[in-house]
């Protein structure tokens, strides 16, 4: 599954149309990432602070005008979800919960209430955890409360945290023994990442997320918060995961080759 | 060529083992150990710096570099006695809710090898506790990160409890962090505010002229 993640705050393009309402802009944006062959599209406007429940709202109201995919409301915010989760729509996905227990003590009546599926960080209050094992071990936690509360395995999506390739000595290998792990102990469970966080402070960043896409997708990640009109990502998220044995008769990579959704290079 | 040629491209290629042995040469040629830190390893981390901010250099790059200094400088302390590398005393952490801490590893590892003092108090700090370190370590400067937008409010928060404690005028406070900007900080009323950790290491230079 893919999450387009272009509508966002943080980023220099996207800020002001959020802040001058270009419901227009907005659309555009929503419905380019649509096209290119995102499942999902994300809305983050988390650097607006206090105003974040009203734009937030305001983002959903206008996105919910133009594409029919499903919302990813990328907030850990309860006011802001709270604030926005009603205009929504069916499938909506939270994003995220943690282990921290006063975050998921908020945001867990939410996502029972408006059976949202949910993104769960392996991270729990104290230090993040360093090991794949107590990741694995947090995932677990997190898996067993939010069943037990009543949310359906598959409607989970484990996120191991990809922390960047430029400040750890192990490289990426933390993250896809965590998702092997995961895969492993909890059959059905989702696992996903914000892929670009692993390339942050190294050059030809976009090299870095295509090599690391790969990898993770060999590991059994199958969801990924990602730019998808860059194409020549979206050609490796094609192959790898033909490679991997998770594209039956290589049916999505020969549709989005003749949709043209990626690049051949 | 100077005498500190050698051990600044030591530090500038990361080259721990050479570094270490450049400095040993130094000692025995009469070289006061902090000169050894101030001509040699301090000028050789803002080279580095000026590199990075030029984009000749990396983020894992400068990192290498502050861990050769930081190396040289734990092997010279023997030989410092009384007279401590100290450009500033600087208390850090990541503010109270937020347990990232990579942004703020990056800048406590660059100050403390450009000869900062630095206490690092960890992640999820509650403002008493930086209130009660920046007293207990006499602190000069003390550094809010947070990563996340739902933290970035115990920045003020933290700010406020020193004008409640009285002690606001005694330290600078500085804050940085993704999410983080100059007009947050502005508005929030901290001394100063980096993008990046090469930056920071600019902004207590300047804060401890002026606070001079």
């Amino acid at each position: 599954m893919i999450i387009g993640e272009l509508i966002n705050s943080s980023r220099k393009a996207v800020r002001p149309l959020i802040a001058e309402r270009d419901a227009q802009a907005i659309c555009e944006v929503a419905a380019a990432q649509v096209k290119a062959g995102a499942d999902y599209i994300d809305l983050n406007c988390g650097t607006f602070l206090e105003e974040e429940p009203e734009r937030l709202r305001w983002l959903v109201e206008t996105v919910r005008q133009a594409v029919d995919a499903p919302l990813s409301l990328d907030s850990p915010n309860p006011q802001a979800l709270a604030s926005a989760l009603p205009a929504a729509g069916q499938q909506v996905l939270i994003n995220s919960i943690s282990a921290e227990k006063e975050r998921f003590r908020a945001l867990l009546p939410l996502i029972l209430e408006y059976r949202a599926k949910v993104v769960a960080l392996c991270m729990a209050d104290g230090e993040i955890a360093q090991t794949a094992e107590d990741r694995v071990m947090i995932g677990g936690k997190l898996i067993e409360d939010l069943t037990a509360a009543g949310v359906a395995l598959d409607d989970i999506y484990l996120d191991p945290l990809v922390q960047p390739l430029s400040v750890s000595e192990a490289g990426a290998g933390v993250i896809t023994e965590t998702v092997r792990r995961i895969r492993q102990l909890y059959p059905g469970v989702h696992t996903v990442c914000g892929l670009s966080n692993i390339s942050f402070g190294l050059p030809n960043r976009k090299l870095i997320n295509r090599y690391f896409l790969a990898q993770a997708i060999s590991a059994g990640m199958d969801s990924f918060i990602l730019d998808p009109t860059d194409q020549k990502l979206m050609g490796a998220y094609y192959a790898s995961r033909a490679l991997a044995g998770q594209d039956r008769f290589c049916g999505q990579y020969l549709k989005a080759h003749r949709r043209g959704l990626y690049s051949g290079e | 060529m100077s005498d500190f040629e050698k051990i600044c491209h030591a530090v500038l290629d990361g080259e721990d083992e050479l570094a270490l042995a450049e400095a040993e040469q130094l000692l025995a040629a009469g070289k006061a150990p902090l000169t050894i830190i101030n001509d040699g390893l301090i000028a050789a981390m803002s080279e580095v710096g000026r590199l990075f901010k030029e984009g000749d250099l990396f983020v894992p790059e400068v990192m290498m570099s502050a861990h050769t200094v930081a190396g040289v400088i734990e092997a010279l302390r023997p030989h410092l006695g009384a007279e401590a590398a100290n450009r500033g005393r600087i208390v850090i952490g990541t503010v109270k809710g937020d347990l990232h801490d990579i942004g703020k590893n990056l800048v406590a590892l660059l100050l403390s090898s450009n000869g900062f003092t630095v206490i690092d108090l960890g992640n999820d700090v509650a403002p008493e506790r930086f209130l009660q370190a920046a007293e207990e370590h006499r602190a000069d400067i003390v550094g809010l990160s947070a990563l996340l937008t739902t933290t970035m409010s115990n920045m003020r928060a933290t700010i406020e409890a020193f004008v409640a404690a009285g002690r606001r005028d005694s330290v600078r406070i500085i804050i940085g962090g993704a999410p983080v900007t100059a007009d947050y900080a502005a508005e929030i009323g901290a001394d100063g505010y980096s993008e990046d950790a090469t930056e920071a290491v600019e902004l207590c230079r300047r804060l401890m002229e002026v606070g001079a």
